[in-house]
């Protein structure tokens, strides 16, 4: 079977079906509403996408090595009531610590990653020491961070953050460049890095193309999936403290299914559900897709219902798509 | 109707990378014992599977009984009279020895409107076949009580209950006790006697010559010839299979074996079944090779050295200092290499690009401020090995997987290389890779061990073992039971160390 070089347009149309397809959704939005291809409107997809795009990139690590993590909206709540719960406004009356002391927003950002780290670590060590499943590990550890955030914020919604708080997520550079997109773009060019640079990145590629062949070629393979599990952590938490004060309140609704839309996410950007591969930008792609969609549909007055059919039915040809594409070189 | 029973003509078969058959042939008469013989790669095993639908050949016609057919699948050739016991059984321990018998098409009774299998005629069955292959045991227990001699007899019964006309022994006797191989001959010739066609696949001379009654020679997925078996001589059968004198087979060896630099002493594995009080020591610029029969546990012994696997004795000394190795990374620090004999499951990573794959146990050499990678120094490594291994790719970017077999295994050495280890354990090191890049990775061996680097070769194949090391461990069941200088080694006396058994 000799393989053409030249350009193969149905190979090009059924590898990047559903891409194509969001692409030419949006065009007919385009043209057939108003408002759609305004400056707002893109201002609001990059807002949409930049906590999405650093939990997909956290999550990334954890499918290239043909894992998942279904903890990660938990933690994201979890990361955002813990935020909320720090950076209330000092002269609000329904503060949930009252003895909380003013502290920065950013001081409590590092409490939060770090607070989730601990949390993806111990995902990591669960499914790497004691060989749990990734599915059913984060499984659990999914049930036991909602039961915390439910018991930390005895189940109370919160609201009445700070200035300073609420401006990371609603303020920009010069009106044009949100600041929730700089935390999208230093992650992104962060995980890149990690991808394609460091050791790290070359052992996840290589736990996940065969993590019997890396063993032997010397890889620890324990520490290096204990590590991608608590990098994927720190992501949620900084996702949860960008979702917080883009919200501008959080309760322990907060995140829920973000998840799936990670997953579904990569998945659209080509990270393969057999492991291995799996590339920064086809991430953001992956989000790109996932977050025009929604718009389009909301802008086309489509029912919320039946977005989410719409979103269940694009999540499973993606992968039919990218099993197709595995399948095929048998 | 033809003198013959089954007629395979024209065979080809591809596999990505490598034509595994290309026009091969077999004809089989009724009541004869018809030995397949070839290499290691041949395509013996891979001409079985296209008759025994394992595989769809791509070219090819099979006619039986002088009618053309096409196969589909195992149950229909089981249905036609077409029947294969494999190399490596695949018993289902957990049932009973009538199931494995009848699984996939248990006899049925009608209970009132539903259709269920028939326990009593199954078992009442089962009882004559077993018979018939001089097994008394009891068709209704497991399977797993059996050794594995028996369960090979299992098998044969299987074929017998099929009523067959063609039965497949595919490496019957490679883990048989010389009375357990008698015992087998005994049923071969009655099956023999009853008409049945026996294809009999096997890389012992004696045997061939003492049961067979014609000899088919494959080499390189290509036919050879036919010849009767009488008057066929060892030496004229070796030189048809490899197709050249033995001794230009290999590259000629430079090296001179030096003091010994890598000891083993009383090492055992925490598994009783497996490699114990292993001994033995390795020197400076040496070519040892492992020889043993399936399930001797070279394998196993040689991973247990790398810390793939756990023993409970044992020391490692190397250079008069105690080696402590309980993962693949303290072996790798101390300077041995492993080249694992399944290349796909533990040595590619196959999505991954050749660069990849030839740093990966090295990447901590190409660190530019212990941190970032060295992208160029990484190319210029994977650039000096394609050139100096001769490994044909496009690019370094190109993908493992899309290697032929031979160029995989020279990445996978490469990988190694890139770390300069002084003991190299290759495992079956030209397992499914043809013959001219065989000859290439000799070369390879030939000359890492004139460097001065201490060469573990396992390999099932006697001729590359005899070809190639300086000298030849050999172990059965677990143990090492003894060593023959390469210059006096031959096919009796490695064998008769090899079937060495308690």
């Amino acid at each position: 079977m000799e393989k053409s070089k030249s350009f193969d347009l149905k190979k090009f149309v059924s590898d990047n079906a559903i891409i194509l397809l969001v692409v030419a959704l949006a065009i007919i939005t385009g043209l057939t509403t108003k408002n759609f291809f305004k400056p707002a409107n893109f201002k609001n997809l990059v807002i949409n996408m930049s906590p999405r795009f650093i939990i997909a990139c956290g999550v990334s690590g954890c499918l290239i090595t043909k894992g998942t993590d279904l903890s990660a909206g938990r933690q994201v709540g979890l990361a955002a009531c813990l935020s909320a719960m720090m950076l209330q406004s000092l002269d609000y009356s329904a503060r949930m610590l009252p003895w909380m002391p003013d502290i920065p927003w950013w001081l409590a950002l590092i409490i939060v990653m770090i607070a989730m780290g601990i949390i993806g670590a111990v995902n990591g060590v669960v499914i790497s020491m004691l060989k749990v499943p990734p599915f059913i590990a984060t499984l659990g550890m999914q049930t036991i961070v909602y039961g915390a955030c439910q018991i930390i914020t005895n189940n109370q919604p919160m609201g009445g953050f700070k200035e300073s708080y609420l401006k990371v997520a609603l303020g920009s550079v010069l009106n044009v460049l949100p600041y929730l997109a700089i935390f999208a773009v230093v992650v992104g060019v962060y995980f890149w890095f990690l991808y394609n640079k460091t050791r790290h990145g070359k052992y996840m590629y290589a736990i996940g193309g065969n993590e019997s062949a890396a063993q032997v070629a010397g890889v620890n393979v324990t520490a290096t999936i204990i590590r991608i599990y608590l990098l994927a952590g720190v992501m949620y938490g900084l996702a949860g403290f960008l979702v917080g004060a883009k919200a501008g309140g959080a309760s322990t609704a907060t995140g829920f299914g973000y998840e799936l839309e990670a997953i579904a996410a990569c998945t659209i950007g080509g990270v393969s559900a057999n492991g291995g591969v799996g590339r920064v930008g086809g991430i953001l792609i992956g989000v790109l897709v996932f977050e025009a969609l929604k718009i389009c549909l909301q802008f086309l007055g489509v029912d919320p219902a039946y977005t989410y059919i719409a979103q269940g039915l694009v999540i499973i040809i993606a992968v039919a798509l990218d099993l197709r594409k595995y399948l095929a070189k048998k | 109707m033809s003198e013959y029973r089954l007629e395979m003509r024209d065979v080809v078969k591809t596999f990505p990378g490598v034509k595994a058959l290309d026009h091969a042939q077999l004809k089989l008469r009724p009541g004869t014992v018809h030995a397949l013989m070839g290499e290691n790669g041949a395509g013996k095993s891979t001409l079985m599977k296209c008759m025994f639908g394992i595989y769809h050949m791509d070219e090819g016609s099979v006619t039986y009984e002088g009618e053309q057919v096409s196969i589909s699948g195992p149950l229909d050739a089981l249905n036609r009279g077409i029947a294969m016991v494999h190399q490596e059984l695949q018993p289902i321990p957990e049932r009973s020895i009538g199931e494995n018998i009848y699984v996939g098409r248990y006899p049925t009774k009608r209970l009132g409107p539903i259709t269920v299998v028939d326990h009593e005629k199954m078992y009442a069955d089962a009882a004559r076949v077993l018979e018939e292959v001089h097994l008394n045991y009891d068709p209704k227990a497991k399977l797993g009580t059996l050794s594995v001699s028996q369960m090979q007899l299992v098998e044969i019964a299987k074929a017998v209950s099929a009523d067959c006309k063609v039965l497949i022994l595919d490496e019957p006797t490679s883990s048989l006790t010389a009375a357990e191989v008698e015992a087998l001959f005994t049923i071969v010739g009655e099956l023999r006697s009853r008409g049945v066609s026996i294809v009999y696949i096997s890389h012992k001379m004696d045997e061939i010559l003492r049961i067979s009654d014609e000899v088919t020679i494959m080499r390189d997925g290509q036919y050879i010839g036919t010849w009767d078996a009488k008057g066929l001589t060892t030496d004229f059968i070796i030189t048809k299979m490899v197709g050249r004198e033995l001794t230009n087979l290999y590259p000629k060896r430079e090296n001179v074996p030096g003091e010994a630099v890598f000891e083993v002493e009383d090492f055992t594995s925490i598994n009783p079944k497996s490699f114990r009080h292993a001994s033995f020591q390795l020197r400076k610029g040496e070519i040892l090779g492992v020889a043993g029969l399936v399930g001797a546990q070279r394998t196993e012994l040689m991973e247990g050295l790398f810390g793939l696997r756990c023993h409970s004795a044992g020391r490692i000394v190397y250079k008069g200092k105690e080696l402590r190795i309980n993962q693949p990374k303290d072996a790798i620090n101390n300077g041995i290499a492993l080249l694992t004999e399944d290349r796909r499951a533990t040595g590619i990573l196959g999505v991954l690009s050749i660069a990849d794959n030839v740093s990966i146990a090295s990447l901590n050499q190409y660190l530019i401020g212990g941190v970032m990678l060295d992208d160029g120094k990484i190319e210029k490594l994977v650039q000096d090995n394609v050139a100096k291994l001769s490994i044909k790719t496009p690019s370094s970017k190109t993908l493992i997987q899309s290697l032929s077999g031979g160029n995989q295994q020279k990445v996978l050495i490469s990988r190694w290389l890139a770390n300069d280890p002084d003991v190299f354990i290759m495992d079956e090191p030209t397992r499914g890779i043809d013959v001219g890049a065989k000859y290439e990775i000799y070369c390879i061996i030939a000359a890492l061990a004139k460097q001065g680097k201490s060469i573990i070769m396992i390999s099932s194949e006697m001729g590359e073992l005899i070809g190639m090391a300086d000298r030849i461990m050999v172990m059965c069941d677990g143990r090492v039971t003894g060593f023959v200088d390469g210059k006096d080694a031959n096919q009796e006396n490695i064998m008769a160390l090899a079937t060495q058994f308690e």
